[in-house]
């Protein structure tokens, strides 16, 4: 049997060289990370302290969040703009939950974060059963959140003073004493779920097959608007999650705080080498290019560098990092 | 009117003179030695099975492609089409079967589309566009109002639109693909007026087309070609429809080595019934049942509707009427998804487009479908079991590949094939539809695949292959459904399947009365949407 030991031989080694090429790439994006954080802090003494290294991670919590969550959509060929005004509307909703009606911090959280499933939900089936490109479908969403964020708060923001233990979601250390916070163990637990589900279930498996070629897909026998209006349901999910990390964080909810949020989150996932025509992409690329947008603000504030250069830089950054994964892979 | 067909002693050369042209793509050699000659004033038909040459031929006298060797001579001077806009000013114009339009313009901005009026050099006169295009409508006699937006009309007046754009560039000679495949007979009657209006001394058509019935209204000659050779001339006056068919199909046909004369397999119950399937666009009345551990073939011409059937049956088009029973019960059937889980699966023909995962590697693909069934527990992919099911099916079929992990796009077209063929055999299908199985797929891998699909149907899958080939169909089928213009035309035992039985039942022109119903007695569901039993003898049926 020549033949089979041939295959068994090549698939083992094939095996180790396609791990290592998913791997390969999460380097890269690591590596750039490295190489940026080393530039900071060659340039600045302020930079590589622990202080400053929980502010990153603490700074990359919000973007991350929405970010990790909206990763499967635009795995599945997707994209979702309603993630920005979507998180100031859950935040409001949790506002309104548990401030004006006073509904106990265990009912107010889950409600605003399947507030957010919610969202995504309606996101989902104007995708499907409605045939409205994604696109547009979250970007009318984008506007009703938005919209509809500041009708339930007046206009107004919502303080969170007289909820006992709400700011403690984001500011609040697990182990007392030691200076991390909760929001970036929150995030950390979110991302693990969301990459073991892209990864690991047949929902992750069938989303990049639904955006690597979604016709295939569905002759193929798979329900593909389950898997998009699950995806999208998740996004919302991640969205109301957000909503309450930032409201938590800033004590407050913000009616008018939440756009652009969006793309910048996008612009994480885009760094993080998800390719926004579907089809690929990880959780963990995400997470490094959400910190290499934090990295990049946060050092570039440390040197004083202006707030109005910031953005021109990412905006560089991010056609940097997506020309290089396409020349990369053009070589592969 | 005889034999000499090629007309190089003539005392006028013809109007065109296609000479020992032969064309390669690599892989395949798509003309051989072809040749034509079109006279002047006359409509030459030119027939030939799927994949003769027609469209290679087309595509040489557009100029989308230019020929290995031979020559072009219009009129005796030789021409060399350098692309679509130089064969046009050469004076040859091309309507081919899928329109160039763009629906959301006129029908007067469509006639002019690139070569509009213009005023002021940037601005399009609309003016005269509208004269222009109401002249040239007039001229022609079209029923057309050149204000109309092209997606607003039906496909038949699309069809004029072309023909009156081809017509405009005053061509010399008009090539017309197809030109009738979706017209009905008072427009092909009109099509068939416009023709002889068109033609006069100085011009001449050249007619491809599949309807022998169509062909003797209007052509005078005929030129047969098959394997990108051509076969033989004839003149309409003096040939039958058989002998045209018999040239067609050519007597020496290579069949496959171990095309086994008797056929061992009993076909079982049957698993699939299906009553009056009809779609919006072409399926009408598609009836017919399949047993377990049948092949059933699928044969008939470019746009008969075999492909549609297989689409609208799995439920990845939308269905007007009809009813399917799977193994008895009546099933609606909304999405492929819903046809899977009652365990028929359908395997494109177009592998690239709808059937392979390109980028993603070569288990990915072969568990796309059977990874919730088969390959999951509670939602979590059961990443061992996958992947050694992925490796015993490359082992199974022989596919070629280094690794599992190989993206797929790098493979052949014999082992992506049979990558989408093991997806659909790790789902375990009590039903497997394949379309074209051995599309593009090299003479080793192609038998492969025929013993594979055999197999499956001796352990009890029932199976329909949808072929272009009828050597395939023939080798593989237990009986041969022939559909010709969305109908089924014929169902032929193994027995009686010959290739000239097939080609005849596939060039019928269906009457627009019902067909008759399918061998054997049916499940009790012939069509729900008749009227009752006891219908009164006399009259007709009057609609409500």
């Amino acid at each position: 049997m020549t033949t089979s030991d041939t295959v068994e031989h090549a698939t083992r080694r094939g095996g180790l060289a396609g791990a290592a090429r998913t791997r390969l790439h999460q380097l890269l994006a690591l590596a750039s990370l490295l190489v940026i954080a080393g530039f900071f802090s060659a340039a600045s003494p302020f930079f590589l302290t622990y202080g400053n290294f929980t502010a990153i991670l603490f700074s990359t919590v919000v973007i991350g969040t929405l970010a990790v969550g909206t990763t499967l959509v635009i795995v599945s060929g997707g994209i979702d703009l309603s993630l920005g005004t979507g998180m100031a509307l859950c935040a409001v909703v949790a506002g309104v939950l548990m401030v004006d009606l006073g509904l106990p911090l265990a009912v107010g959280v889950p409600a605003a974060i399947l507030f957010g499933g919610l969202i995504g939900l309606v996101n989902g089936l104007n995708v499907t059963l409605l045939g409205i490109p994604p696109f547009i479908a979250t970007l009318a969403m984008m506007l009703v959140a938005g919209g509809l964020a500041l009708v339930l708060s007046n206009s107004a923001p919502i303080y969170f003073t007289d909820v006992p233990g709400y700011l403690d979601i984001s500011t609040g250390n697990l182990v007392p004493g030691v200076d991390f916070p909760n929001a970036v163990l929150i995030l950390l637990v979110a991302a693990v779920v969301a990459g073991l589900v892209l990864s690991r279930t047949v929902l992750g498996r069938h989303t990049y097959s639904v955006g690597s070629n979604e016709a295939a897909t569905a002759l193929s026998g798979v329900d593909v608007r389950r898997v998009k209006i699950a995806v999208y349901v998740i996004a919302g999910l991640f969205t109301g999650l957000a909503g309450i990390l930032i409201s938590a964080r800033l004590g407050s909810a913000q009616p008018a705080t939440g756009m652009g949020y969006e793309l910048q989150a996008i612009a994480a996932v885009v760094i993080g080498g998800t390719s926004l025509s579907g089809g690929r992409g990880s959780v963990v690329g995400t997470l490094i290019g959400a910190l290499i947008i934090s990295v990049l603000n946060n050092g570039l504030q440390i040197m004083s560098i202006p707030q109005e250069w910031q953005n021109v830089i990412l905006g560089c950054v991010i056609l940097v990092a997506v020309y290089a994964d396409m020349l990369r892979r053009r070589r592969a | 009117m005889g034999g000499t067909a090629h007309s190089s002693t003539d005392l006028f050369p013809p109007l065109l003179d296609v000479s020992e042209v032969t064309k390669s793509f690599p892989g395949v050699r798509a003309l051989a030695g072809m040749r034509l000659d079109l006279r002047h004033g006359e409509v030459l038909a030119l027939v030939g099975e799927n994949g003769a040459g027609k469209s290679t031929l087309m595509r040489l006298l557009s100029g989308v492609d230019q020929p290995d060797t031979g020559r072009f001579l219009l009129d005796g001077r030789e021409i060399r089409p350098s692309g679509p806009g130089h064969a046009r000013s050469l004076g040859i114009g091309i309507i081919h079967q899928e329109f160039a339009l763009v629906p959301d313009l006129t029908v007067a901005q469509n006639l002019f589309l690139g070569r509009e009026p213009r005023r002021w050099r940037w601005f399009v006169d609309r003016r005269a566009l509208d004269r222009r295009a109401a002249e040239l409508v007039d001229e022609l006699g079209l029923p057309l109002d050149p204000d109309a937006p092209v997606g607003a009309l039906s496909v038949a007046h699309q069809q004029l639109v072309e023909i009156a754009k081809a017509l405009s560039h005053r061509p010399r000679v008009l090539i017309m693909d197809e030109p009738t495949a979706a017209l009905d007979a008072d427009e092909v009657e009109a099509l068939h007026a416009l023709i002889r209006r068109f033609s006069g001394p100085n011009t001449g058509v050249i007619y491809i087309s599949h309807r022998m019935d169509e062909i003797r209204r209007i052509a005078d000659r005929i030129t047969v070609i098959r394997d990108g050779r051509y076969v033989a001339t004839r003149a309409v006056s003096t040939t039958s429809t058989d002998e045209v068919v018999s040239l067609m199909v050519g007597r020496a046909v290579p069949t496959s080595p171990a095309a086994p004369p008797a056929r061992r397999r009993r076909p079982g119950p049957v698993v699939l019934s299906v009553r009056g399937l009809s779609t919006r666009e072409l399926l009408r009345d598609v009836s017919f049942d399949l047993h377990r551990g049948e092949i059933l073939g699928f044969a008939g011409l470019m746009g008969a509707g075999r492909t549609e059937t297989a689409r609208a049956l799995v439920g990845a088009d939308p269905v007007t009427g009809g009813t399917i029973a799977v193994r008895g019960r009546p099933v609606r059937i909304r999405n492929p998804a819903e046809a899977a889980a009652l365990g028929v699966g359908y395997l494109s023909e177009d592998r690239k487009r709808l059937g392979l995962l390109l980028d993603h590697d070569v288990g990915t693909n072969i568990t796309l479908s059977a990874l919730a069934s088969h390959f999951a527990t509670a939602g979590v992919v059961r990443r061992r079991a996958a992947r050694a099911a992925a490796q015993r099916y490359v082992r199974a079929l022989g596919v070629r590949t280094p690794s599992l992990d190989r993206p797929v796009q790098h493979l052949s077209g014999g082992n992506q094939q049979k990558v989408v063929l093991a997806r659909w055999l790790a789902r375990d299908c009590d039903v497997l539809i394949v379309d074209e199985p051995t599309r593009g797929v090299d003479v080793g891998a192609k038998e492969e695949i025929h013993q594979l699909l055999e197999g499956l149907a001796d352990e009890g899958t029932a199976v329909i292959v949808i072929s272009s080939e009828l050597s395939e169909v023939l080798r593989l089928a237990d009986r041969v459904v022939v559909m010709s213009e969305g109908r089924v035309t014929g169902v032929l035992p193994a027995a009686e399947a010959s290739q000239e039985a097939i080609m005849r039942y596939a060039t019928l022109r269906p009457e627009n009365t019902g067909t008759p119903p399918p061998e054997g007695p049916p499940a009790n569901q012939h069509r729900a949407a008749t009227a009752p039993q006891a219908e009164p003898e006399h009259g007709r049926r009057s609609r409500p």
